[in-house]
């Protein structure tokens, strides 16, 4: 079998394709310049940035001019400051937060890909499993904390099982719509070629779900840290020392207010952090072929 | 003759009768196609054909011995849309059909290469779908239809989401691949000059509920080119075709 000639027989018929497909050569060859790049980041950069700085020097000229103690607010210099010095206290506090912030993440994405799975495989095991995952979703983790630290004894478990019923409610829900998302006439193609329950799976609803999936991610992420740092504060009162919510707690018994600005920043500086290594999946992960991450040609 | 349809009728299970008594016989190596006014019930018919629905009433007959029952093998589908997988490359997408049946690499890479460069796209097996033209989606899945080198390939307007320019294009490098490899073609379309120059035999339908009202032979070129669609004869066609399709719409 030979190729078919290209250039259609009237100019016009064939050209306009032509210009098409060397256009689209071209265009793939183009490696897009290094500068151009960094310019994007700077642009994506700079204006938060700016913003936070801006923030920031207000604050600590409001601290400075109105002379308000540390034990009410301090400034943002102390709160790096004891930040710091208190550093040998919080760190430890926060790889322990973490570790049952990302344990939770990867329970919850496990399970709530398996529990996705399992909704998509019959409309009656979603029809009558759906509505309890939504129970436990929308029942506040602060009510139900207490009884599951009393029922597990141990309290790493106990905080894991808090974070987990906080975040693997997106990721459930996300992904079954996603698996369910598989373009009809795609499925109809499948079915052509005689594909198996497997292969369909594999090759067209996962791949599917791919970026409804990795939106799911991205919201429990955050909400995994929110669940560990609730079971915490919960926990806490029952005098168990551990992550970085006990020492807000702590430091807030004792009247020690810029530690617990510092441990809060850690918090909020995790919770940032774990957005973005979320977000830079997502996009490593859909960068060639989503609209959601590919870039546009201008 | 490789597939005949005997009194088919189709209905939808939200009660809409999409076909009533349809009769049609597909020869081997024509070019068929079905045209009808929108909604008349041409795509219900491929598929049916394709085995991706029921028939509610009557029969298709297949010829050879193995195909009743198990026609997939034998059918390539090309959709109005090109329906391509977004996450995956050219080459992954014309790939698909054979890794669905499990052909090892070392026999699916040449045919997958041959079917890219039947449809002219050489060069672009690591391109995803998104960096493609709607003309050059057309061609995968075009090419993604041939790979498994169809007896019978099913076309549900493949062309009319197109502008003009690059339909005629595509139209021609239809036809120039369809002399060469000779399978037969079910084309659906509501363009009465597109039935007229791509195709050896025309089967009119009615509007809804579809069955076939006449049938046109188109005695043109061997191998049709651009002189053909201003010729007289192409003209003459055109005109004898509408006249029937405003009759059957009429009946």
């Amino acid at each position: 079998m030979s190729s078919i000639p290209s250039v259609g027989p009237e100019g016009a018929a064939g050209g306009v394709e032509m210009r098409d497909l060397e256009a689209a050569r071209a265009g793939a060859a183009a490696a897009r310049p290094r500068r151009q790049r960094l310019w994007r980041i700077v642009r994506l950069v700079v204006p938060p940035a700016g913003v936070g700085m801006a923030g920031l020097a207000a604050w600590e000229a409001v601290v400075r001019l109105y002379q308000i103690p540390p034990y009410i607010l301090p400034g943002p210099l102390l709160v790096v400051r004891t930040l710091v010095k208190d550093w040998g206290t919080l760190y430890p506090s926060l790889l322990v937060t973490l570790a049952i912030a990302g344990a939770a993440l990867l329970v919850a994405t496990v399970a709530g890909v398996m529990i996705a799975i399992l909704f998509t495989q019959s409309r009656w095991i979603e029809l009558s499993l759906f509505p309890y995952a939504v129970i436990l979703q929308v029942t506040p983790i602060v009510a139900i904390a207490p009884l599951i630290i009393i029922w597990v004894k141990s309290i790493p478990v106990a905080l894991l099982i808090c974070a987990w019923l906080v975040a693997f409610f997106p990721i459930v829900s996300n992904t079954t719509l996603g698996l369910n998302s598989a373009d009809h006439n795609l499925l109809n193609l499948f079915q052509l070629y005689g594909a198996s329950r497997w292969q369909v799976f594999w090759h067209l609803r996962l791949p599917s779900a791919m970026p409804y999936f990795l939106g799911g991610l991205r919201i429990s992420g955050g909400l995994a840290l929110i669940g560990a740092v609730v079971a915490e504060f919960v926990a806490g009162t029952g005098g168990t020392q551990s992550g970085l919510a006990y020492r807000v707690l702590e430091s807030g018994y004792t009247m020690q207010i810029p530690r617990m600005f510092a441990a809060l920043f850690m918090i909020t500086c995790t919770g940032v952090l774990i957005f973005s290594v979320l977000t830079a999946l997502s996009h490593l992960l859909l960068r060639k072929w989503h609209e959601s991450a590919a870039e546009r040609e201008s | 003759m490789i597939v005949r349809l005997r009194n088919v009728d189709k209905v939808y299970s939200n009660g809409v009768m999409a076909l009533h008594g349809l009769d049609l016989d597909v020869g081997e190596g024509e070019f068929l196609s079905l045209l009808g006014p929108s909604g008349c019930g041409k795509s219900t018919v491929l598929r049916l054909v394709a085995g991706l629905g029921e028939v509610s009433r009557g029969r298709i007959e297949w010829s050879s011995a193995g195909a009743p029952g198990q026609p997939h093998g034998d059918i390539g589908f090309v959709f109005q849309e090109a329906t391509l997988m977004p996450w995956a490359t050219v080459w992954k997408n014309v790939l698909l059909p054979l890794k669905l049946r499990g052909l090892a690499p070392h026999e699916s890479e040449p045919r997958v290469r041959e079917a890219i460069a039947m449809v002219g796209l050489d060069g672009f097996e690591q391109a995803y779908p998104r960096e493609l033209s709607g003309g050059m989606k057309m061609r995968v899945s075009i090419a993604r239809a041939l790979v498994t080198r169809p007896r019978l390939l099913l076309m549900d307007e493949p062309f009319a989401s197109l502008d003009e320019i690059t339909r005629f294009k595509l139209d021609n490098d239809l036809l120039a691949l369809w002399a060469r490899q000779r399978w037969t073609v079910v084309f659906v379309t509501h363009s009465v000059y597109e039935s007229v120059y791509l195709s050896t035999r025309i089967a009119i339908m009615t509007a809804r509920p579809g069955r076939t009202a006449g049938e046109v032979a188109i005695e043109g070129p061997a191998l049709r080119d651009e002189s053909f669609r201003t010729s007289p004869l192409y003209n003459e066609y055109c005109r004898n075709v509408s006249a029937r399709l405003a009759e059957a719409g009429r009946a």
